[in-house]
């Protein structure tokens, strides 16, 4: 953050030294406490003096207690309502995984009759492949039948339909939900103020923080799962409706009022069909997100592959975990290209096609066939592979033959770079941290925002998250950077040549598509636990924008100033350092913050392996089941990511404006 | 024009920006320096003018004059800031959002530059739209649709999609569809600006073609002085938000109100445009080779003046009111300024 900061302009040449020479001493100063003999700084708070912190987690606590035990709307306990919300919830859950995996069942546990079967895997291979074929045509039709394929013949079958089942329930909800928040965001300004924070706050708050509350007012199971599923994938479907609504244009909305319909018709017949694309790239987000909650759902009771994944992982099971983290890839992978597909065909109208009726009749005769003749209607195991033990094996092999290169590799880069930035950051008393923090801010975007910043700070100091906050600050500052030393150059590199970019493309949009989780698995077994684990995790989860908003910005460098460029007789590197780099740069800024939102969403996930930051202090709570504790380090998390977001976003909107992209 | 009022606006001002209507109520005719400080934009100043059931009303200038504003202040589109907008003598601003409802479902139709054909809709279903918006049967809709589509000639091409049509078809599916609900008042606005030349001018043979059996009260918008001469009945000519003139495409020729004016009306086809009684010269006793009703226009009786030697007389009701021979004609064709009674 502090690079950002100075690498942000200042306004004039003149006060622009000076600034510089501000920005060393502070420096200076920030690296000289950790300088200081052991025990100077105690009179002078280091930390927040507990007598002084406000229990806010305390409070929270009392009221979530209160809510659940106490709390009653006329003559029915709160908590039975949400516990009948859950019931609701349950039964579209349970017809969807009736269909997709159990069959319809009567009776509980081993007493349990199967009235009807669940929908044979050649079914739902031929389905899946036929709506391939209506949104993208063979070849998509192919990887379709090849993904669900997959599940089948590598014996995932039963947890990926569970998994599937409460996907095709959790994404109407969230996009329903999405499209309706939206839709009152565009209409009414005011709605529109206070829901964005909000949106802010959903999008920045990692899932653990409100996995809890959601846990002791919905109780631990599918319905639960559900709930914070959609709470974490609909907010990106809110914001591309605001955005889509908007982008409508707006001929097309004065036609709509001249031809008469109600502020409802606009709405529904005439804005929401023409922004059809740009909502299809919304269901698609809301897709993946689902996806990428799988294995965190089933810390609180959704079952199927992230449960596969969750229970492997504490078994030490290599390669159970990786054969079911694998599959949720693929799952991954088979929605992701479906759903881009119906998006890109969306812009200019589907064709009419009876290919969706196909697909649904395929489905049914296949069920009905399966009625008739059981033995089709499952993968016979006889045919399954397991790739476990390859897995398990090659994991073995690695660590048998590599482990003194990995272990040397672990230690250069801490004792280099990790361990020292730390020492710095862990010395840094509350009060200067808060002072940096606001006189950065009051550099990129004024006094305001710098007032809000030092709030930030503050909060989290005087809550006592002030130490663990700045493990936090650590672990995703190294990590964006070592992001950046990757993501720059290689974009950089994809920006100019389109061979590369068909290269770094795909692999990006993997890396995109994967479920955090599912970045842990090998690298724990390479690294085992531990904060340079933790890291690497971060950088592979969280580079892929660094690359993708560095590639954009470079190839998007207005020809004419190229050619410009060129007659001027400047060499191809020339051209690249002073026309392409510095017009890209508020595009990697932009990268960078998304870069940095993505590390701090890893931040408790990675609690898993054992570092000693906020992100643990939430994961801490939730396995205590203490919501205050848990709500208010989720809280300290979304305003480090808010923070550092606002700076960059500042930042690139300040250099747009110096080199006159924009007004 | 002995024809009824249809729509007439009084003093209507558009001022982009907050608190517009307070600013024009404290200060009713501001200057463009006072409208700056008030931090406004102003589109539409003091715009006053009044089309004639049946008539095709013309409203030409640049780009950014304020001609899209104004005419979606006539059709409340566009809220205005100040003025009065009377339809058929009615207050159209004291209207309710119900009642603009009901008047644009039945009364009114509008054309867009860019079409803004809803791009989910075949052509069909776009024609129909505005009579599903009202909640009339499909069978009755589709119906009505389909006589539209053929009235543009477009049979055969009911099931394509927006995007699968040229552009050129795409403004005839966009005009059938302004047509669908029977309008008495027809909004166009640059309807073929975005077509070229060729389809531009077939089109506008098409819209002739249309208005001549079809009588709508017309108000266009284009920025091609000859679009507005072949067109119009009369012509609105605007400048920075302001009316500057309106007439009769001849008045404007004639006595242009400013060099911008006249600037519109160097390039026009004077031939087409002025009429004999435009250019004549005071009746003489000279014998005459003939005579001509004052009304016909140049390019339509050079070539008999040009056959014969001597000069004709023009005549209005029967009556000699002036003469016109070969110098008043070769002047027109010639471009110079007319001579006759200007
Ligand atoms: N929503 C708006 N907010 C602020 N200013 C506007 C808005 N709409 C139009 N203007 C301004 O009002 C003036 C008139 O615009 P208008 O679109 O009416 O011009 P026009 O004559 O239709 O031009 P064109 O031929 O380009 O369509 C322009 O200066 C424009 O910038
Ligand atoms: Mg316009």
């Amino acid at each position: 953050m502090i690079a950002a900061t100075l690498a942000a302009p200042a306004s004039g040449p003149g006060r622009r030294s000076s600034w510089l020479l501000a920005w060393l001493v502070v420096l200076a100063v920030t690296i000289g406490f950790s300088h200081l003999p052991r025990g100077t700084l105690d009179g002078l708070w280091e930390e927040v003096p507990r007598g002084m912190q406000i229990p806010v987690a305390r409070w929270i606590s009392a009221a979530t207690a209160w809510l659940v035990d106490d709390a009653r709307i006329g003559p029915v306990a709160f908590r039975d309502v949400t516990r009948g919300l859950a019931a609701l919830l349950e039964a579209p859950l349970r017809a969807a995984s009736s269909l997709l995996a159990t069959g319809l069942m009567r009776g509980e546990g081993s007493a349990a009759v199967r009235l009807l079967p669940p929908l044979p895997w050649l079914g739902v291979v031929g389905a899946g492949a036929l709506l391939g074929l209506h949104a993208g045509g063979a070849r998509l039709a192919a990887l379709m039948a090849a993904c669900l394929g997959y599940l089948a013949v590598f014996g995932q079958w039963q947890s990926a339909m569970t998994t599937l089942a409460s996907i095709a329930i959790a994404v109407p909800l969230g996009v329903a939900g999405g499209l309706l928040l939206g839709i009152a965001a565009y209409r009414s300004r005011r709605f529109e103020a206070a829901l964005s924070p909000v949106l802010d706050a959903m999008q920045t708050a990692p899932v653990f923080a409100y996995l809890l509350p959601i846990l002791v007012l919905f109780g631990f199971g599918p319905a639960a799962a559900l709930i914070a599923t959609v709470i974490y994938a609909m907010p990106p479907m809110v914001r591309v409706t605001q955005l889509a609504l908007r982008g409508v244009s707006p001929e097309i909305v004065e036609y709509g009022r001249m031809a008469g319909a109600t502020p409802r018709q606009l709405v529904w017949r005439v804005m929401v069909p023409s922004a059809r694309a740009p909502l299809m790239v919304g269901v698609n987000q809301v897709i993946m997100l689902s996806l990428n909650m799988v294995i965190i759902a089933s810390m609180i009771g959704a079952g199927g592959l992230g449960y596969d994944v969750l229970t492997s992982l504490r078994r030490l099971d290599i390669g159970g975990g990786l054969e079911a983290g694998v599959a949720i890839v693929v799952l991954a992978v088979a929605l992701d290209r479906l759903s881009q597909a119906y998006a890109a065909r969306a812009g200019h109208g589907l064709p009419r096609s009876r290919l969706p009726l196909a697909a649904l009749a395929a489905a049914v005769a296949a069920w009905g066939l399966a009625f008739l003749v059981p033995a089709v209607a499952v993968y016979p195991e006889g045919w399954q592979v397991s790739t476990s033990d390859f897995w398990a094996g090659a994991i073995e092999w690695l660590n048998v033959n590599y482990f003194d290169t990995f272990e040397a590799i672990k230690t250069a880069v801490l004792t280099n770079l990790l361990l020292p930035v730390r020492r710095v950051l862990v010395a840094v008393p509350w009060w200067w941290g808060t002072f940096v923090i606001a006189l950065a801010m009051w550099r990129i975007g004024g006094s305001r925002r710098a007032g809000i910043a030092a709030g930030f700070a503050l909060f989290v100091a005087f809550t006592g998250y002030w130490a663990p906050a700045m493990v936090s600050i650590y672990l995703v500052g190294v990590s964006v950077l070592i992001a950046a030393a990757i993501g720059v150059p290689v974009g950089i590199a994809s920006g100019l040549s389109p061979r590369v970019w068909a290269w770094v493309q795909p692999a990006i949009d993997t890396l995109q598509t994967l479920p955090s989780f599912v970045y842990l698995i090998p690298v724990v077994m390479l690294f085992r636990v531990g904060e340079f684990t933790a890291l690497i995790a971060i950088v592979l989860y969280a580079v892929a924008p660094a690359i993708r908003y560095t590639a954009l910005g470079v190839r998007e460098v207005d020809p004419a100033l190229i050619e410009a460029a060129t007659a001027m007789g400047t060499t191809p590197a020339q051209r690249v350092l002073r026309v392409r780099l510095p017009l890209a740069a508020p595009e990697v800024l932009l990268g960078l913050s998304q870069t940095v939102l993505l590390a701090v969403s890893m931040l408790v996930i990675t609690a898993l392996v054992g570092t000693r930051d906020l992100g643990q202090e939430v994961y801490i709570a939730l396995t205590k089941a203490d919501v205050g504790r848990g709500l208010v380090a989720g809280a300290c998390i979304a305003m480090l990511a808010m923070l550092a977001d606002r700076m960059l976003t500042q930042g690139a909107a300040r250099l747009r404006r110096r080199l006159g992209l924009a007004p | 024009m002995p024809a009824t009022e249809k729509l007439v606006c009084r003093g209507v001002w558009k001022l982009f920006g907050p608190g517009a209507e307070a600013f024009l109520a404290r200060t009713p005719s501001p200057s463009r320096e006072a409208v700056a400080a008030a931090r406004l934009v102003p589109a539409v100043i003091d715009a006053s003018l009044s089309v004639a059931e049946g008539e095709c009303f013309v409203i030409m200038g640049l780009s950014g004059s304020g001609k899209s504003t104004l005419v979606r202040c006539l059709s409340r589109l566009v809220e205005p800031s100040a003025g009065e907008i009377r339809f058929e003598g009615r207050d159209l601003r004291a209207a309710s959002e119900r009642e603009l409802i009901e008047l644009r479902r039945h009364r009114m139709g509008m054309v867009f530059q860019h079409f803004a054909l809803l791009p989910h809709l075949s052509v069909l279903e776009n024609v129909a739209f505005p009579l599903a918006v009202q909640g009339v049967a499909r069978a009755t809709r589709e119906a009505r649709a389909r006589e539209m589509i053929a009235l543009v000639g477009l049979e055969g091409r009911e099931g394509r999609l927006p995007r699968e049509l040229s552009g050129g078809q795409q403004q005839r599916v966009g005009i059938a569809r302004s047509l669908a609900v029977g309008p008495e008042l027809w909004f166009l606005d640059e309807p073929f600006s975005a077509l070229d030349p060729l389809i531009r001018r077939e089109m506008q043979n098409e819209f002739l073609r249309l208005q001549s059996r079809l009588r709508k009260t017309i108000v266009f918008i284009t920025h091609d002085f000859d679009e507005a001469i072949r067109l119009a009945d009369r012509i609105a000519i605007m400048r920075d938000g302001r009316i500057i003139q309106t007439g009769t495409a001849e008045e404007l020729i004639l006595a242009p109100a400013d060099p911008y004016v006249a600037d519109f009306t160097r390039e026009a086809p004077r031939a087409k445009i002025l009429s004999a009684r435009a250019i004549m010269r005071p009746p003489t006793d000279a014998p005459v080779a003939g005579t001509i009703e004052a009304g016909r226009r140049v390019a339509d009786f050079a070539a008999e003046i040009e056959a014969a030697g001597a000069p004709f007389a023009v005549v209005e009701n029967g009556r000699p009111i002036g003469a016109v021979g070969r110098a008043e004609v070769m002047a027109v064709l010639l471009g110079r300024p007319p001579e006759g009674r200007a």
